[in-house]
């Protein structure tokens, strides 16, 4: 038996906006005899839209009218209708998450990008979802060996690694291929922290100056050396620390880095260093070159990555979306739900029965503070109680530490990773005499302070579609 | 043909010459054992390691292998006995004691009984199939599926008639899975049906069950829908496993495609608490659609 769901991912980068429509397939995997195990099996783009310049009203701010206009133009050429998706995201990225409207644009998209298509950003999400769309992670569970993907864009470089298919860690540089543009033949804008590094090194650039492409490509070896230095196969020098987006972390040393793939606008070019240097308005075909002939990079080996210039909008329209556990609980007319804040419950909370309710109710106590009172989901191992005893006992704990929920308007969501959702929706259900809507999913980790979106059940009502946010806007 | 004066002279000769070498090799390894270590024996504190606690996915006894490391990875994926090394042609000793320990553990569970103060504990009565003895049960699978006389009385007096479904628990191959999964299972099936608000009737345990018996029990109690939770037939990675079969109106004869089943209910399986959950949402889908077996898509 399979099943297909279709999702969306949009990409509002520094330089470019992207579109892509993907086809995901979700199969049961069990015998006819077993519980099922659904899963997401084939992840296929169907649809990829040309690549437009992200239109800005200023240096600060994002035309929003404009950029709904150029996704509602490639939603008409693939010929597909918001209500046709059912899953996605929305992502804006790079230096562009950080201009003023971003927040309103989400939301003018968010409104026409289908039910359940969601709106997240970030450097760290774009770090992982830019690795996972050039098939890094894939790449390194195959070979076994660490493997890091340096997405090169306009403004930012995003770097994730993996280990064994498993993701160790992520940064973000302020390095990118607009980062210096280029208007007839003159310099018209610098970025403060590459001027800085071109001056350590004796380079005098200013807006204004005469595009001269050897003294451009030298700042671009000493910009694709710093990246070298943030993969440690280069030893970082002291101003290697300044080029983080946001102040952010560096990776960790461990795992040593073994491979690299490059993905981005950048790495496009990486491809085809020929033709005119300055034909993109800026510096993205001399860092390329630079990145190309950057020995340090000669020390590592170098796979070719699935996607380039469309990584990351490959990654949030295919790996943003994950499905629930195959034997859940939820109050059907509740779903869809978006952007649920999550509290997560330490281990050694859950642990201690007494100490578990009492950290419900303190957690709860936070958001209710607030004016508003949101909706939260509640997240724990549940490794704790798997007997039926157990897990009767688990039931009156949540039932007493949530009960400001209980009485409030909202459903209580409970997002557990151990196989228990079933049976504990079950008790809670009797416990309350289903007088309350109660959705009780497993097999998902989420973290305290992510965010979650529980969509509507698909493969004949088994599972449910769910997309973990983890930091919106990365500040 | 030997005639049987002759063989009862081979036999006695046979047992005599066999008592004699006996005799000697005794005495010979006594003498040889003492001379060999020079001392008496001395008497540890501690225990042996209980082979039957090593986690075999964890276990990799491979020596000198050429990637170690990407073997290990995948024998995480299923609890099979690979990457367990050799000494010389032959298996190693840690692996033969544990694979000898788990066909050990297969045979217990077929041939154990349910523990009575199991079956007490949890709430059920207890009848037996046509069958008398282990030996009977399983040599004559057709004694297994239909009840004696005395248990089809029992179960006319004791149990409510005609519920909505009807659970019971069967020994069947494996006695070991049903007191592993019992205290789970049969509760979280009854909660389940209960959130439903769909009654259930009286539960109780048959002694040398087969499957089929669940038919005969359905026609005496006259359910609509007939579960019984019974013991799967041990293997050398779980004896404690269990099965469901489902049925909705079963009728002795009927083809054996008309049960849902619900296997591999067990702690390294599917988690019993939660199958019971899900066997709970089965039977009222069963129920919905008047169906079971392949007649019903799930």
């Amino acid at each position: 038996m399979q099943e297909t769901i279709l999702s969306v991912g949009i990409d509002i980068g520094t330089s470019t906006t992207q579109l892509i429509f993907s086809r995901l397939t979700i199969e049961n995997l069990a015998s006819n005899y077993t519980v099922p195990r659904i899963s997401i099996v084939d992840k296929e783009v169907i649809y990829r839209s040309g690549i437009h310049f992200t239109p800005l009203k200023s240096q600060t701010e994002i035309d929003a009218a404009k950029v709904k206009d150029i996704i509602t133009e490639e939603y008409r050429k693939a010929g597909m209708k918001p209500k046709d998706l059912q899953t996605g995201a929305v992502i804006i990225t790079g230096e562009t998450a950080r201009k003023q409207n971003a927040n309103v644009v989400l939301e003018s998209l968010s409104d026409m990008a289908g039910d359940f298509v969601v709106a997240t950003a970030g450097p760290d999400l774009e770090s992982v979802l830019s690795a996972k769309g050039a098939g890094s992670d894939r790449i390194s569970e195959e070979t076994r060996e660490v493997v890091a993907n340096l997405d090169i864009g306009g403004g930012t470089s995003n770097i994730a690694f993996f280990h064994k298919g498993n993701l160790k860690g992520v940064c973000c540089l302020d390095i990118g291929g607009r980062l210096i543009k280029v208007e007839n033949g003159k310099l018209s804008y610098i970025f403060p922290a590459i001027q800085e590094l071109a001056e350590r090194h004796q380079i005098r650039i200013r807006v204004g100056d005469r595009a001269d492409e050897n003294v451009l490509y030298r700042v671009c070896e000493y910009m694709a050396q710093q990246l070298a230095m943030a993969l440690y196969i280069e030893e970082p020098d002291d101003f290697h620390s300044r080029l983080y987006t946001n102040q952010g972390k560096p990776l960790a040393r461990e795992p040593k880095v073994q491979a690299v793939t490059f993905s981005g606008g950048v790495a496009e070019c990486m491809l085809h260093e020929e033709g005119d240097v300055f034909r993109y308005g800026d510096i993205g075909v001399l860092l390329a070159r630079a990145v190309n002939r950057c020995t340090a990079f000669r020390n590592v080996k170098i796979y070719p990555a699935a996607e380039t210039i469309r990584a990351t909008v490959v990654g949030a329209g295919t790996h943003t979306t994950d499905v629930s556990g195959s034997t859940i609980s939820y109050a059907r007319e509740k779903l869809p739900i978006k952007n649920i804040p999550v509290m997560k419950l330490s281990e050694e909370e859950e642990a201690n029965g007494e100490e578990m309710k009492a950290a419900i109710r303190r957690g709860l106590s936070l958001y209710e503070s607030q004016e508003d009172t949101e909706q939260i989901a509640i997240a724990f191992s549940g490794k704790y109680h798997t007997s039926f005893a157990q897990v009767q006992e688990l039931a009156h704990l949540v039932i007493e530490g949530a009960d400001s929920i209980i009485r409030g308007p909202y459903p209580l969501i409970l997002v557990i990773e151990h196989d228990i959702a079933k049976v504990l929706g079950n008790a809670i259900n009797v416990l309350l005499e289903r007088k309350k809507d109660v959705i009780c999913i497993d097999g998902i980790h989420a973290g305290n302070g992510d965010y979650i979106d529980i969509g509507e059940p698909v493969a004949g009502g088994q599972v449910v579609p769910v997309v973990t946010k983890t930091l919106i806007f990365n500040t | 043909m030997v005639n049987e004066n002759d063989l009862r002279t081979i036999i006695a000769q046979v047992l005599s010459e066999m008592n004699l070498d006996q005799k000697e090799d005794t005495k010979e390894a006594g003498t040889s054992g003492c001379a060999a270590c020079g001392s008496e024996p001395v008497i540890e504190e501690g225990c042996l390691p209980d082979v039957s606690e090593v986690d075999i996915r964890k276990q990799y006894l491979v020596e000198n292998p050429v990637n170690g490391e990407a073997y290990y990875d995948l024998k995480q994926y299923a609890p099979c006995r690979l990457g367990i090394g050799k000494a010389g042609a032959r298996y190693k000793t840690d692996p033969v004691l544990q694979f000898r320990a788990a066909h050990a553990a297969a045979q217990d569970a077929v041939f154990s009984d349910v523990d009575q103060d199991f079956i007490d504990k949890m709430g059920l009565f207890s009848v037996q199939t046509q069958c008398d003895s282990k030996d009977t049960y399983l040599t004559r699978p057709d004694l297994g599926r239909k009840l004696s006389d005395e248990a089809v009385k029992t179960i006319k007096e004791k149990c409510r008639m005609n519920p909505k479904v009807q659970i019971y628990v069967s020994d069947g191959l494996s006695s070991a899975s049903i007191a592993a999964n019992i205290g789970d299972v049969l509760p979280a099936i009854e909660q389940g049906l209960k959130s439903y608000g769909i009654d259930t009737g009286t539960p109780f345990f048959v002694k040398y069950g087969r499957v089929g018996a669940m038919d005969q029990i359905s026609e005496i109690t006259g359910a609509d829908v007939t579960c019984v939770l019974i013991g799967e037939r041990p293997g050398l990675i779980t004896a404690e496993s269990m099965s469901a079969y489902i049925a909705y109106k079963a009728t002795v004869g009927m083809p054996e495609a008309r049960r849902t089943v619900v296997s591999n209910i067990h702690k390294a399986g599917t988690i019993p608490a939660e199958a019971g959950a899900h066997i709970a949402d089965i039977i009222k889908k069963i129920l919905d659609n008047k169906a079971s077996g392949t007649d019903l898509k799930l």
